[in-house]
């Protein structure tokens, strides 16, 4: 079988499979950014809990992407939603250290000077704090998509489909058409993502920002 | 036990191996990237791709030419390793003071000397914490090895998953784990001495 007769035959089951991998990507990386910001925030005026929560999500991130969803497997059966619940888990530290030394490295003159001008705390955080610890925390957006398009290639093998699905069976079969189907549309998945979202870091970055450096 | 216990010496000395491999074309290619103008960004961007790349893609393409085994694994190692070093090479050798570079200029030093005798020396400490993130890193990515046939630690939690045995997928993690945790900190310390000395 050449190439063309191999997409011909598989294009709608490429595409799924491409489709179910942004999706699980999307959704993971969103429930990353929904717990990661909120809790970044809390650290950043917490700092003495931050220490611990920073060391121990630290250390989940040390736990092979292979485990963790061997572990989901276990508990919540074959599907997505194993897959998502660990995809998930690993998409937090990253956006949370971000958003936590983004917030913390704010230069300390700008909120004096915001609440000099008589803003409140949450108007702080929401017109200072944040859009200047916004590269910051996009920074780490980005590091958490890029990881997480790379452990979703995993899921294939618990059953919650993807592009993992397609090398997978080419891995088992020793087919190399499959492999290529799922590993270059993943590996080019993972460098526009990262160029994207490095495109939009630049874009949200504060003009005044810009120019300081 | 005993086969956990050559496991995990396995699954350390595959890293070991891709990451000297790693460390020696890592700084060669920072070193290509500190003189020669423009190819910075190239060798920068080039390997920095080939980390986004996801793991496994990475590995089973690699498979296609190398087949199954422990050397399709070091060879994804050693790729995946290079950011690090590479990057942590450029930073370390152009943030050497530029007076220093002028001295030994001045003194005669000929291009190849000052980088051995000053440039090199100046940048370890920097070098050296970028082979510690390739180090950690490494560990825990070797696992998925066990998909293409390598040994390791991957194969005792692919069997677990397998058969669906939590024990044996923890029995598998723990030395990933601890080891991680061992090099990040005897690392840390040898990186700390490093910069103390240099200063």
């Amino acid at each position: 079988m050449t190439y063309s007769e191999f997409l011909a035959k598989y294009s709608t089951d490429i595409w799924r499979a491409f489709f179910t991998h942004i999706e699980l990507v999307l959704v993971s990386v969103g429930i990353g950014v929904i717990i990661a910001v909120p809790a970044g925030i809390f650290l950043s005026r917490h700092k003495g809990t931050a220490k611990y929560i920073l060391s121990i999500a630290g250390v989940i991130q040390t736990i092979p992407g292979l485990v963790l969803l061997g572990i989901m497997l276990i508990l919540m059966g074959i599907g997505k939603p194993p897959a998502i619940a660990a995809l998930s888990l690993y998409a937090i530290l990253p956006i949370l250290r971000n958003t936590y030394t983004g917030i913390l490295e704010v230069d300390g003159h700008c909120i004096e000077a915001a609440r000099g001008i008589g803003m409140s705390g949450g108007q702080i955080l929401f017109q200072v704090e944040l859009p200047l610890a916004m590269p910051a925390i996009i920074g780490g957006l980005r590091l958490s998509t890029v990881y997480i398009i790379s452990w979703a290639t995993l899921a294939g093998m618990i059953g919650a489909g993807g592009l993992g699905d397609l090398i997978w069976t080419g891995l088992s079969t020793y087919e190399t058409k499959f492999i290529v189907a799922g590993a270059v549309p993943a590996a080019v998945l993972a460098l526009v993502a990262n160029a994207v979202i490095g495109f939009f870091q630049h874009i949200l970055t504060p003009r005044g920002l810009k120019l300081g450096r | 036990m005993s086969t956990l216990f050559s496991l995990t010496i396995e699954h350390m000395v595959l890293v070991l191996i891709a990451i000297a491999i790693s460390a020696i074309i890592g700084v060669i290619l920072g070193i290509i990237c500190y003189w020669v103008l423009y190819l910075d960004k190239v060798i920068l961007w080039v390997v920095d791709s080939l980390q986004t790349i996801p793991s496994l893609a990475l590995l089973a393409l690699l498979m296609i030419f190398f087949g199954l085994g422990n050397t399709t694994l070091i060879i994804g190692l050693i790729l995946y390793s290079l950011l690090p070093i590479v990057r942590n090479t450029y930073i370390g050798l152009t943030g050497v003071p530029p007076h220093l570079k002028d001295a030994a200029k001045g003194m005669g030093m000929s291009k190849l000397q000052r980088m051995r005798k000053v440039e090199l020396p100046l940048s370890f400490p920097l070098i050296f914490s970028g082979i510690k993130i390739a180090t950690v890193t490494a560990l825990s990515i070797a696992v998925i090895g066990v998909l293409i046939g390598s040994g390791g630690l991957g194969y005792p939690i692919y069997r677990g998953i397998q058969t669906m045995n939590f024990g044996a997928i923890i029995k598998g993690t723990l030395p990933v784990v601890i080891m991680a945790v061992i090099f990040d900190f005897l690392m840390s310390k040898v990186e700390y001495k490093l910069v103390k000395r240099a200063k």
